[in-house]
């Protein structure tokens, strides 16, 4: 079992947690994950690392509730126990040697941007970072993110916080005005990182996306998260998470994405109906 | 001495209707009674070569055991059993027998040969449902050894080392102890309290079982050396294959792995269950081995109205066991022999509407010695089906070799190892489908015995 050393709501639907695993915390880098279930009949669901504290043995992850395996975990608190957490799993995000990298993150996909943006910072790189959000309420970790970049861009869909539109538009400007990234690295909705690649497309700057589909045992065994690659099938577990966002299909993708929706909605709203039951 | 029974059929295995089992994930296959055991056994003439014994991968000294069997002795037959293999009630269940021990059984020339399975599962149920006894925890000898994955060759190395005195750990990267037998051998022809059972046997002789850990990413295999004398490397064959053909990424396209593991080691074929999977309509299923027998079955237990198989190959060439062929069959499932898949055909969504496929037929012997099948040129049609499981073996995972600096691999990529287990590094050994690629749990479990004794002179050396 694996003990919640902290929870701290970041807002209403997405909260971080740390938990102690320390076979995972001395090992984890930017851009790896873990798979954990909850309780003993629970689902495994891969969630990336946020971070990890080597000397508590704590990793921390970040997530937002979507369905009901995320809502009974955003139900434990400090001092509960989750009965799997395994890790760390897949390819650790490539950062050796990368001078000056645009870190575009969107939505709860910044909590998986934030640590590549720190582990770029740590290492001597300039980090532009983006981060873009539906509304004012739902930005998180901005403090954090600026505290490790030497350029910050704040976005918002609805224009209630930092500049109204879309990350595409900042980065868009930059790439205009003659930005010499090396790279561009990509995590949040798979729609946001389809348009990254195609506004990067253009200028031929590298771009590597971080893809999260849709997984069961994380260690090679199932292809359950089999993303089509320049024409070819890899296994975002072994393989990944990381790939060349120029040559994803992102279409395949999204649509993969969608297979268990109706059952989600479905385990949510009964997940959801218990929830009321306990606590009237 | 028991008078010999002269009936030239074995003694029929109970088995539940097919009509009702065909929707229930419950075993298929009952039991002998101790009554039908015992007649059974008296089929066995003890005759002078016992070329069963030859044919088991474990070597289980068959015509002794059957006779204690015969003379209603059923724990003096559990105990020669456990003398060679950790897994009996397994391998009862699961032994492709009829290429093995029954395969060489004398009285199999006239007639069937002795239903050595359905008496090892016998004995082996008989003992776990009175009690067992207390298992003798042996010795420690002050050796200790790592196990990475509990498949049948993990378990079979942990069994027989501990048997030794030696301190074993088991690494599993799952968080349930078993591999295959748990995430990919449905509960209608293992159930899951049986392969908790034998684990059970082997805690009960001071292995340590460790969930949750991933060798070649938690730790890796040079970390398990510096705190272990030798390590065994039993990871199973990995990968799922797929055909490479187009809309094989829609949805509704699944690796029989993936659909087992969902509906076995995560129990989706329960209501209410937290992971989900497809109950399809229509599902085909493409390959012809054990794997592709289970993912169709079980596909047809999760509600679907039609099931196919779709082999390429002809009856004759199915390297699938006999009796689940059988068992499938009577459930209902249809064959397509002769027949390959050429394309996945979608809607705009992307979801499968149907699988276009060629009709085939038998060419010249290939390299495994089967005739090749080759396509008969404008015999495309179009099969309906709103699911596809590829059941087409596994390739190696990646993982220990690429995070395991000298580790010799196999052009294919599975682990390069002597007949005794030995790898290219010293003291890490291996065996069973990461070195072999897809084969059967009795194969691991010889591979993973063979190991351990390996391992054990190792280790006598070491000390000097």
């Amino acid at each position: 079992m694996y003990r919640i050393l902290k929870r701290e709501s970041l807002h209403p639907t997405v909260t971080r947690m740390v938990v102690e695993a320390p076979f995972v915390a001395r090992k984890a880098r930017a851009g790896q994950f873990v798979i954990l279930r909850v309780d003993g009949e629970g689902e495994r669901i891969p969630l990336t690392v946020a971070g990890t504290d080597a000397a508590t043995g704590g990793v921390e992850i970040i997530f937002q509730v979507v369905g009901a395996t995320t809502m009974a975990l955003n139900e434990k608190r400090e001092g509960d126990r989750l009965s799997d957490f395994v890790g760390p799993l897949g390819e650790p995000t490539k950062i050796a040697g990368l001078k000056n990298v645009a870190v575009v993150g969107g939505g709860v996909g910044c909590a998986i941007a934030l640590p590549v943006a720190r582990a770029l910072h740590a290492q001597g790189t300039r980090v532009t970072s983006i981060v873009g959000f539906r509304n004012k309420d739902l930005v998180i970790l901005e403090r954090e993110f600026r505290a490790c970049s030497d350029e910050f861009h704040m976005m918002t869909d609805d224009g209630s916080y930092g500049e109204k539109g879309n990350v595409c538009l900042p980065l868009g400007r930059l790439l205009e005005a003659g930005a010499a990234f090396d790279e561009v690295i990509t995590i949040g909705p798979l729609v946001m990182m389809k348009f990254v690649a195609q506004a990067t497309k253009p200028y031929g700057v590298k771009t590597v996306a971080s893809m999260n589909p849709i997984m069961v045992d994380g260690t090679g065994m199932c292809g359950g998260c089999r993303v089509t690659v320049g024409g070819e099938t890899k296994f975002a577990c072994v393989d990944g998470p990381d790939f060349d966002a120029h040559l994803i299909d992102f279409d395949e993708a999204i649509k993969r994405s969608r297979l268990y929706a109706e059952f989600e909605r479905e385990a949510r709203e009964a997940h959801c109906n218990l929830y009321k039951k306990e606590v009237t | 001495m028991p008078k010999f029974n002269m009936d030239p059929k074995k003694h029929p295995m109970p088995v539940q209707d097919p009509a009702e089992r065909r929707r229930n994930f419950r075993e298929v296959a009952l039991g002998y009674t101790a009554e039908t055991a015992v007649e059974e056994a008296k089929r066995c003439l003890n005759c002078k070569n016992k070329p069963c014994i030859a044919g088991c991968p474990v070597r289980i000294r068959i015509p002794e055991f059957i006779a204690r069997v015969a003379e209603g002795d059923f724990a003096g037959a559990y105990e020669i059993i456990r003398d060679s293999s950790s897994l009996p009630a397994v391998c009862g269940r699961v032994c492709p027998q009829e290429t093995q021990c029954e395969g060489k059984c004398t009285r199999g020339i006239k007639g069937e040969p002795v239903a050595i399975g359905r008496l090892e599962r016998f004995v082996a149920d008989w003992y776990n449902l009175h009690g067992g006894g207390a298992v003798k925890r042996p010795q420690p000898n002050g050796h200790k050894v790592a196990v990475v994955g509990s498949g049948p060759a993990g378990l079979a190395c942990a069994g027989d080392l501990a048997k030794l005195g030696y301190a074993v750990t088991v690494y599993e990267a799952l968080h349930v102890a078993g591999g295959v037998l748990v995430y990919g051998i449905p509960e209608f022809r293992l159930p899951k309290a049986i392969v908790e059972q034998e684990v059970g046997q082997l805690k009960a002789l001071g292995v340590t079982f460790l969930t949750n850990m991933v060798i070649g990413r938690t730790l890796t295999v040079e970390e398990l050396l510096e705190e272990y004398d030798a390590v065994f490397l039993g990871t199973g064959a990995g990968l799922p294959r797929f055909m490479g053909i187009p809309g094989e990424n829609a949805k509704g396209v699944f690796s029989a792995n993936e659909y087992l593991t969902r509906s076995n080691l995560m129990k989706a074929y329960r209501e209410g269950s937290a992971t989900p999977v497809l109950h399809a309509k229509k599902v085909a299923v493409v390959g012809g081995g054990n794997v592709a027998m289970d993912a169709a079955r079980s596909a047809m237990r999760l509600g679907a109205e039609e099931v196919t198989v779709v082999y390429r190959r002809g009856r004759e060439e199915l390297p699938a066991r006999a009796e689940e062929v059988e068992h499938a069959e009577e459930e209902g499932v249809v064959f397509r022999f002769l027949t390959n898949p050429e394309e996945i055909v979608t809607d705009g969504e992307d979801n499968v509407t149907g699988m276009r496929c060629i009709r085939m037929q038998l060419g010249e012997p290939d390299a495994s010695g089967r005739r090749r099948p080759v396509p008969v040129e404008g015999s495309a049609f179009t099969l309906a089906c709103d699911c596809v499981i590829m059941a087409l073996g596994t390739s190696p995972n990646p993982l220990i070799k690429k995070t395991t600096d000298g580790l010799e691999t196999k052009p294919r990529g599975e682990i390069a190892a002597d007949e005794r287990g030995q790898t290219s590094l010293a003291g890490v050994f291996a065996g069973g489908d990461a070195v072999t690629g897809s084969a059967t749990v009795i194969l691991a479990m010889g591979a993973g015995k063979t190991a351990a004794s390996a391992i054990d002179e190792y280790c006598r050396s070491k000390r000097g």
